[in-house]
């Protein structure tokens, strides 16, 4: 099976102090129909950014200033921007945090459905009507002819997120990617939407990046972890194996510093000092400064990829150091 | 000898002066009630604005039922035909283009100033030809000012509102693109909107009607190019909050152009304040009028006109008053519906109130 998307040592960069300062930093990853790849990480470690890269979207002054984004082999940062806009919203589609701000309020939810069907396809407003209406049943909203013609003031939260949702896999889009699609959710509706997106996922066959802080999500959701930290990843492999066996001292930080059911009571671990701004990072590995293991090595080499088994790798020097030693 | 144009083309070539001017006269009046009709129709049909609107009417109703008597005055001004309609002093006027108005007036002629059911003139106290029937009293050519205090209505409500159809569009458009795709064009903007705001507005009015030749028109364009620049601010800078709007990103990320995101995404969220501006406008540029009525540029037969030219007649002993007194109510009335209207349109409409309901 070959990937749909497949980004290539992605960079994009923002002016910081008279400079331009990686906030993504040769980022790699791809996904196959059907998979989910989630991306991981604390706020400001870039995630959101390498979305709106793939979508080319990237908010001024931001730039994306090297790396390959590959749809089906053919690397949309060559392509002019009318063709990208027929990517957007029909190859590629995107589910945004927020629901409540993420829909125009004047325009009736039915119609920004159908907008992204009439853009992308010829069809009558009829069709895109009952395209639209078969999506919202589909997504599991309740009397979805009444809702169509609401405004999206008279829905609620949850009913606003799978209208987003819907609007998102009307064209059904090979690839989403979904910002923090539940965050601003309460977790009895972020159950359900979670429960709604495995399904889609499962009868579209699209490939979904999905984009949390959420562990729980994750656990939920992924075939595929990323772990993202300042801009770069530092473990990447199967859900399984990140999730049993954390090998960056990140990953096993957060996987620490969640509350455990087996152990009540039990105080959770924190891991020390806060996120660098992008003006502060180290020349090497940019955990080191919080990291407990830290070796000399990390703070002037950055550490390149370690494979701890296919598919599942880690960058970091002192998972490198220890594989070394136990091969000797 | 050039050959005239084949006139079955252009029939209206062949009508008489007077005709034409009935004519175009009721066309406007036509489109205007289709527009409003289709306005309406869109309101209806539409639950915020139905609501919006519904609330007005709730809490307005004497504004409301005020202005719907200045409109149908005015409408009654502009419904124009060519002809005598049976009365024997009608026959005079039978080839000119007469309103409802006109004639349900014509014939009531004094010779000058007469007060309010007066039996007499009131210098030269001979007998009046129509005593008791002047409610305002003449003007100095005898003119019922009932008569010509109707007739400011329709004057009145064509200066603000055409001028707003002027103002606003261009506002909008200029203030838009501004706010919406920056940089050159909002440099652009910025400067024209600089220079217009750097000159003293009075002036420039003046210039402008002077350059265009006193008529309805000149005045309208001369009151709307100086006047939009207030909303061309507000609507740049609610531009430049919505572009950066969630939705407006999600729109981007559907692939939607940036033409359709304006006119889809972007204008829509501004009806609001279009709505506002255009009725708190309206009383602005009516009251504007009345200035350049006294400076004696301004539209026959407004109100403006009505007062500038009483002035003088204030100083007389005894004063006559009427005149002054009917144009400066009935100028009051209107704006003062307006206002009120107005104020009410915009607590409902304010997205700060929407997003309280909603």
């Amino acid at each position: 099976m070959s990937a749909v998307l497949e980004v290539k040592d992605l960079r994009t960069t923002f002016p910081l102090a008279g400079r331009r300062v990686p906030i993504v930093d040769g980022i790699s990853f791809s996904v196959d129909a059907g998979q989910v790849l989630a991306i991981v990480g604390e706020s400001g470690s870039g995630k959101s950014i390498t979305a709106l890269s793939v979508l080319r979207l990237v908010p001024k002054p931001g730039r994306i200033d090297g790396g390959r984004v590959l749809l089906d082999g053919k690397n949309l940062l060559e392509a002019n921007i009318p063709a990208m806009r027929r990517v957007r919203g029909h190859d590629i589609a995107m589910i945004f945090q927020e629901p409540m701000t993420s829909l125009n309020p004047v325009v009736r939810v039915g119609a920004q459905v159908m907008e992204a069907v009439l853009l992308h396809e010829r069809v009558s407003k009829a069709a895109a009507r009952d395209r639209g209406l078969e999506l919202f049943r589909r997504v599991g909203i309740p009397d979805p002819v009444a809702r169509f013609d609401a405004y999206p003031h008279q829905l609620s939260g949850g009913l606003k997120q799978r209208v987003m949702i819907a609007m998102a896999l009307v064209t059904r889009p090979r690839v989403l990617l979904a910002d923090e699609p539940t965050t601003a959710l309460d977790v009895t509706i972020q159950a359900q939407i979670l429960e709604l997106m495995r399904e889609l996922q499962r009868d579209f066959r699209t490939a979904i990046v999905l984009i949390t802080h959420d562990l729980g999500v994750v656990n939920e959701l992924a075939d595929e972890i990323a772990v993202m930290y300042a801009g770069r990843f530092v473990e990447r492999g199967a859900r399984e194996a990140v999730l049993s066996q954390p090998s960056h001292p990140y990953t096993q930080g957060l996987l620490a510093s969640m509350p455990s059911r087996n152990e009540p009571g039990k105080p959770l671990y924190e891991i020390r000092g806060v996120v660098p701004g992008p003006d502060r990072w180290p020349p090497g590995c940019r955990f080191c400064d919080r990291c407990d293991e830290a070796i000399d090595v990390c703070r002037d080499t950055v550490p390149g990829p370690v494979q701890l088994e296919p598919g599942h790798v880690a960058w970091c020097h002192v998972v490198e150091r220890a594989r070394r030693g136990g091969a000797q | 000898m050039i050959p005239s144009p084949p006139l079955a083309f252009v029939p209206q070539l062949a009508m008489t002066e007077p005709a034409r001017a009935a004519l175009t006269s009721n066309l406007i009046v036509g489109a205007l009630l289709v527009g409003l009709a289709l306005a309406i129709r869109s309101i209806r049909k539409d639950d915020v604005w139905r609501e919006a609107f519904q609330q007005v009417w709730a809490r307005r109703k004497v504004p409301v039922v005020i202005l719907g008597l200045y409109v149908f005055v005015a409408l009654l001004d502009s419904v124009t035909w060519v002809g005598a309609s049976g009365a024997l002093e009608d026959q005079v006027a039978a080839h000119e283009a007469r309103s409802v108005l006109d004639r349900m007036f014509t014939g009531t002629t004094e010779k000058s100033y007469s007060a309010p059911f007066a039996t007499q003139e009131f210098y030269d106290a001979s007998a009046l030809r129509h005593p008791r029937r002047h409610p305002l009293g003449t003007n100095i050519l005898g003119q019922d000012v009932l008569y010509m205090t109707l007739k400011g209505a329709r004057v009145a409500l064509l200066i603000g509102g055409l001028t707003s159809l002027i103002a606003i569009p261009l506002a909008l458009f200029f203030g838009v693109s501004a706010g919406y795709f920056g940089r050159r064009i909002d440099d652009v903007v910025f400067f024209l909107m600089n220079t217009l705001a750097s000159m003293p507005s009075i002036l420039l009015l003046i210039a402008l009607i002077m350059a265009m030749g006193r008529s309805t028109l000149s005045v309208c364009v001369a009151l709307g190019v100086t006047s939009w620049v207030a909303f061309c601010r507000l609507s740049r800078g609610e531009t430049m909050k919505l572009r950066e709007m969630d939705y407006v990103h999600a729109a981007r990320s559907l692939g939607v152009s940036n033409v359709r995101i304006v006119l889809r995404h972007i204008v829509p969220n501004l009806m609001h304040l279009v709505v506002i501006t255009f009725v708190l406008m309206f009383s602005g540029l009516v009251l504007s009028e009345a200035v350049l009525s006294w400076l004696g540029i301004g539209v026959d037969g407004s109100w403006g006109q009505m007062i500038a030219q009483a002035k003088d007649e204030l100083s007389r002993e005894p004063a006559i008053w009427w005149n002054v007194t009917a144009a400066g109510v009935a100028l009051f009335g209107l704006l003062l519906a307006v206002n009120l209207i107005g104020d009410a349109l915009r607590d409902v409409l304010d997205p700060r109130t929407l997003r309280e309901r909603g």
